[in-house]
């Protein structure tokens, strides 16, 4: 019998022996991902008193109302709805979102073969990298990213391969515009080889806000086809537009359905993240490989957040277009939210950058950088980690570093910026004011 | 008109597009074949794409067959459960995500409730993980701890998803079956069915990595003895091996038997990741929740499986399981309590199904524990003539026989086999009896004991015709 005594592999264990195992535990597809960024700094917020968190992304105020009473009915409703529904998908709900987007998409959308339902966006996430992405692939992803796109690539063996946006020159006094970031072409078909299995495209983007533009789209477009790539695109954000600007699915563009599968999220559409629902929408040969890895991970989604998901499609199919419309009202009512925080993060000499769209704007914060170059932390740490840990403590206000969006080599190209989330209700908005109110003052000489 | 536009759009590009590609000839490639490389799986899900249940769900989807080969309840889950979510549904912040690992109250009650049965304190934030359904468990279990080259060991029959799981974990499942010792004059039991020691232990190797264990046991009902767990694990501790024990249908025991958890045998707690199921427990499969509980230096493993797939489970469905939970804690030796009150229900189900069976002929194995039945069906010894091409096992013959003819539908068990041991088990078809009285009722009018066996009548005599227990709208659901 092998034992061995290892107290230093658990060192938070008091007990004066552990046994372990002799062979290496964790499978080695978990190298390099169990690092979780976000565990650090919620408990830093949570440790702190009266923090107002801006951090992380999810609404504070409620979901529309016809989506709680959606979800009451299915709850109330018909006791089978507490038991399995079909696996790939609750059979209203892929109908609806078969007939909803099919019309956007300007595509015939089969609710049993181009539609799959996962545990939210991210569950489509992982389970369109599983079910493509094989040892040595190469994966294209956009700088700054969410943040699990780089963990799910190295998970399923593939290598990530990053291209960066980068802001163009701006007058100085005029504020920076997430319109104003940009690929560079040559640069950007330079990531394609013959290895590329795929290109991550998150439009509208998190942390940026970046809004994708035709002519943008285009070019990744006419990229994957000729390096015959598939194009995940994830649009969780896409009703949250401002502006005027437009979000443009690539799947609609010519030759691109074929290629493409498009990720979007009930969480983000309804304000009601904690239902993780989210689909994906793609031709059946990509399909039907998300739907093998779906049926040998985690084989069915809760049924009733399904069906409350259906009726808020429902309902906003009849309202589609008009002002009375959830996805007319609500990107109103968070712009306005987007301006007042804007415009308060300038007051303190924070230089936050216009998003077109989503739930976050990322701040510069070089002029603090140069003015406190200095602040507490570990060596190797970026200067926005550091910058948001002082904030969380000094200050009451918690963001996230936009350095956690970017892949280590590349992090001191953003180690400035730090994201917020401006999702937030009236009262959490009027707490930051009064945080912002006291920094400004102590800033005076 | 936009959908026309697209449509005219893509035959215009397409020259344009066959022009740039350049890559692929000198590759020496055709375009085509390249494409169809290039949109192939990952090696991973190789050969895991069939699913038993499509093909049977797809047969049983008439609204005539009474369909008893799907494992979920088509009874109601409990008042209080129902009026928990009800609340729940009204309360504004739990429409937002919540913590990744468990819901703080939903770890905190699993805690209260296991550390009953453990002998340890169980910390709630790093010894146990809440998923998506036990199905979720298995999966981070698997995803978390082993790895392409180990080997899994794979009790025959079983839960037909740990073969695939082992596979898509580049791992090579070894299989080792239960076999019948039946005593005469008996009727067979699922404790007549038992694993060979000395077979198991030539099982295990250096390359053993873990053994999935699944007490009580779908499809068999079989529930291990605390002798036949101390086997399994002198074997882990012996060949330094995981433990993944499926404990689903753990409070679905009956009368004269017992549960064991092996994770609380001597030297068993460090190495085993016990599974359970909301869904089971509170005949709520459709809320998909499931939990492992284990040593932090696994459950952390299972964890970042966790932050790199799903993340967070559903919010408002983890406060109303606390909140169950909570009410049936607090009254754990209460009759009424839900973990004594539905195995009481279901001995009574399971008895009537075991007579109705007996009644046609068929010869079930009486299950200690769990919510099916397996019946030898080959006494009945059914003309399946027609079939006779067919080089499916029996008992798939049998099931589309019998759906056919008999409007009746249940699982064939070589289902739950792999490819070697399938004609081992093709004389069985398993029954889920945790359903209404009232279709126990219809398969009575379908199955009469006064025919002689083998002569069961055709279902167009019937004067009831079985109603789908779903309405139409709600679709056939993929059974467990």
């Amino acid at each position: 019998m092998r034992i061995i005594l290892t107290p230093l592999l658990t060192p938070c264990s008091l007990c004066c022996l552990q046994l372990t195992m002799a062979k290496r535990l964790q499978a080695r597809r978990l190298d390099g991902i169990d690092h979780n960024p976000w565990v650090e700094f919620v408990k830093l917020a949570s440790e702190e008193a009266d923090v107002v968190n801006l951090g992380q992304g999810f609404p504070d105020f409620s979901p529309p109302e016809f989506a709680v009473e959606a979800f009451q009915h299915a709850v109330s409703g018909d006791f089978m709805l507490n038991q399995y529904t079909k696996a790939f998908g609750y059979p209203p709900l892929t109908k609806i979102l078969a007939s909803f987007f099919g019309k956007l998409l300007g595509q015939e959308i089969d609710p049993l073969k181009n539609v799959l339902v996962t545990v939210g966006a991210y569950g489509a996430l992982f389970t369109a990298f599983q079910a493509l992405v094989d040892e040595g692939d190469e994966v294209i992803i956009v700088e700054p990213f969410f943040d699990c796109y780089e963990p799910m690539t190295l998970m399923a063996g593939g290598r990530p391969v990053f291209v960066s946006l980068k802001p163009s020159p701006i007058q100085k006094g005029e504020p920076d515009s997430s319109s104003n970031w940009q690929l560079d072409p040559t640069e950007l078909a330079s990531k394609f080889t013959s290895r590329t299995k795929a290109f991550i495209l998150n439009t509208p983007n998190n942390p940026l806000g970046k809004v994708f533009s035709r002519e943008e789209l285009e070019l990744v477009a006419s990229l994957c086809q000729q390096h015959d790539v598939v194009c995940i695109t994830d649009e969780v954000y896409q009703w949250l537009v401002f502006d005027g600007f437009q979000h443009i699915s690539i799947a609609s563009l010519p030759g691109m359905w074929e290629r493409t599968l498009t990720i979007g999220s009930a969480g983000k559409t309804f304000s009601v993240t904690g239902w993780k629902v989210g689909w994906v929408l793609g031709p059946d040969r990509l399909m039907k490989h998300l739907r093998t890895v779906h049926q040998n991970s985690i084989y069915h989604c809760a049924t009733q957040c399904q069906a409350a998901v259906a009726q808020s499609f429902e309902r906003e199919q009849l309202h589609f277009g008009q002002p009375s419309s959830y996805f007319v009202q609500f990107p109103q009512y968070i712009q306005r939210c987007r301006d007042h925080m804007i415009q308060s993060l300038q007051s303190v000499g924070l230089r936050p950058v216009i998003p077109q769209a989503s739930y976050f704007l990322i701040t510069d914060i070089s002029d603090f950088k140069n003015k406190m170059p200095d602040l507490p932390g570990a060596a190797d740490e970026p200067y926005d980690r550091r910058f948001v840990k002082w904030m969380i403590k000094n200050k009451g206000l918690m963001a996230i570093p936009v350095s956690t969006f970017v892949s280590v080599p590349h992090q001191k190209f953003f180690d400035h910026y730090i994201r917020f989330c401006f999702v937030k209700d009236e009262s959490t908005l009027r707490a930051m004011d009064q945080k912002l109110k006291k920094w400004k003052a102590e800033l005076m000489p | 008109m936009f959908l026309a536009w697209g449509r005219l759009c893509t035959r215009s590009c397409r020259p344009k597009f066959l022009k740039t590609v350049g890559a692929s000839k000198i590759l020496g490639l055709s375009t085509s074949a390249k494409m169809s490389l290039k949109f192939k799986n990952a090696k991973r899900i190789e050969g895991l794409d069939s699913n038993v249940w499509i093909e049977f769900t797809k047969l049983a989807a008439d609204p005539s067959v009474v369909n008893l080969g799907q494992g979920l309840p088509d009874i109601s889950p409990p008042v209080y459960v129902k009026e928990e979510l009800s609340k729940i549904s009204a309360i504004d912040n739990l429409n937002q995500y919540t913590r990744g690992f468990g819901h703080p109250s939903l770890v905190k009650a699993l805690s209260c409730l296991y550390e009953k049965f453990y002998h340890n304190q169980i910390n709630p934030n790093e010894e146990i993980l809440v998923t998506v359904g036990a199905y979720g468990s298995l999966f981070n279990a698997i995803q978390g701890l082993i790895d392409e080259g180990d080997e899994v060991i794979v009790i025959v029959p079983f839960y037909d998803c740990y073969e695939p799981m082992v596979r898509m974990a580049g791992a090579t499942p070894v299989f080792v079956p239960l076999r019948c010792k039946p005593v005469d004059g008996k009727t067979c039991s699922s404790s007549d069915w038992t694993l060979d020691p000395q077979e198991l232990a030539s099982k295990f190797n250096s390359k053993t990595k873990a053994i999935i264990l699944n007490t009580p046991h779908n499809p068999l009902g079989k529930v291990y003895t605390k002798e036949e767990l101390q086997v399994i694990a002198d074997l882990c501790i012996k060949y330094d091996t995981l433990c993944i024990s499926d404990e689903v249908y753990e409070w679905l025991v009956y009368t004269g038997n017992k549960h064991f958890k092996i994770a609380t045998f001597p030297g068993m707690w460090e190495r085993t990741i016990t599974i359970g199921s909301a869904g089971k427990t509170f005949s709520v499969t459709g809320w998909k929740l499931g939990w492992s509980i284990g040593p932090k230096h696994l459950i952390k493993h299972l964890q970042t499986v966790q932050q790199n797939t799903v993340y967070t489970c559903a919010t408002p469905l983890q406060e109303a399981l606390a909140q169950a939970f909570w009410i049936d804690i607090k009254r754990m030796d209460d009759p009424e309590c839900y973990f004594n009150s539905l195995p009481k229900e279901l001995e009574v189900k399971r008895d009537r199904m075991v007579h109705l069976l007996e009644s046609v002929g068929l010869k079930p194995i009486v299950p200690d524990g769990g919510y099916f039945i397996i019946a030898d069906v080959s006494l009945l010894d059914v003309d399946l003539f027609d079939m006779k091409d067919s080089k499916e096992p029996y008992d798939y013959k049998f099931v589309k026989w019998m759906i056919k003819n008999k409007k009746l539908s249940a699982i064939p068990v070589s289902a739950f086999c792999n490819a070697e041991t399938k004609s081992q088990f093709e004389k069985f078809v398993r029954f889920c009896f945790i359903k209404a009285l009232t279709l126990h009722t219809r398969l009575h009018w379908q199955m009469p004991a006064s025919s002689p066996p083998g002569s069961m009548l055709p279902a167009s005599t019937l004067p009831y015709r079985c109603l789908a227990y779903l309405p139409p709208r709600f679709g056939r659901p993929d059974p467990g």
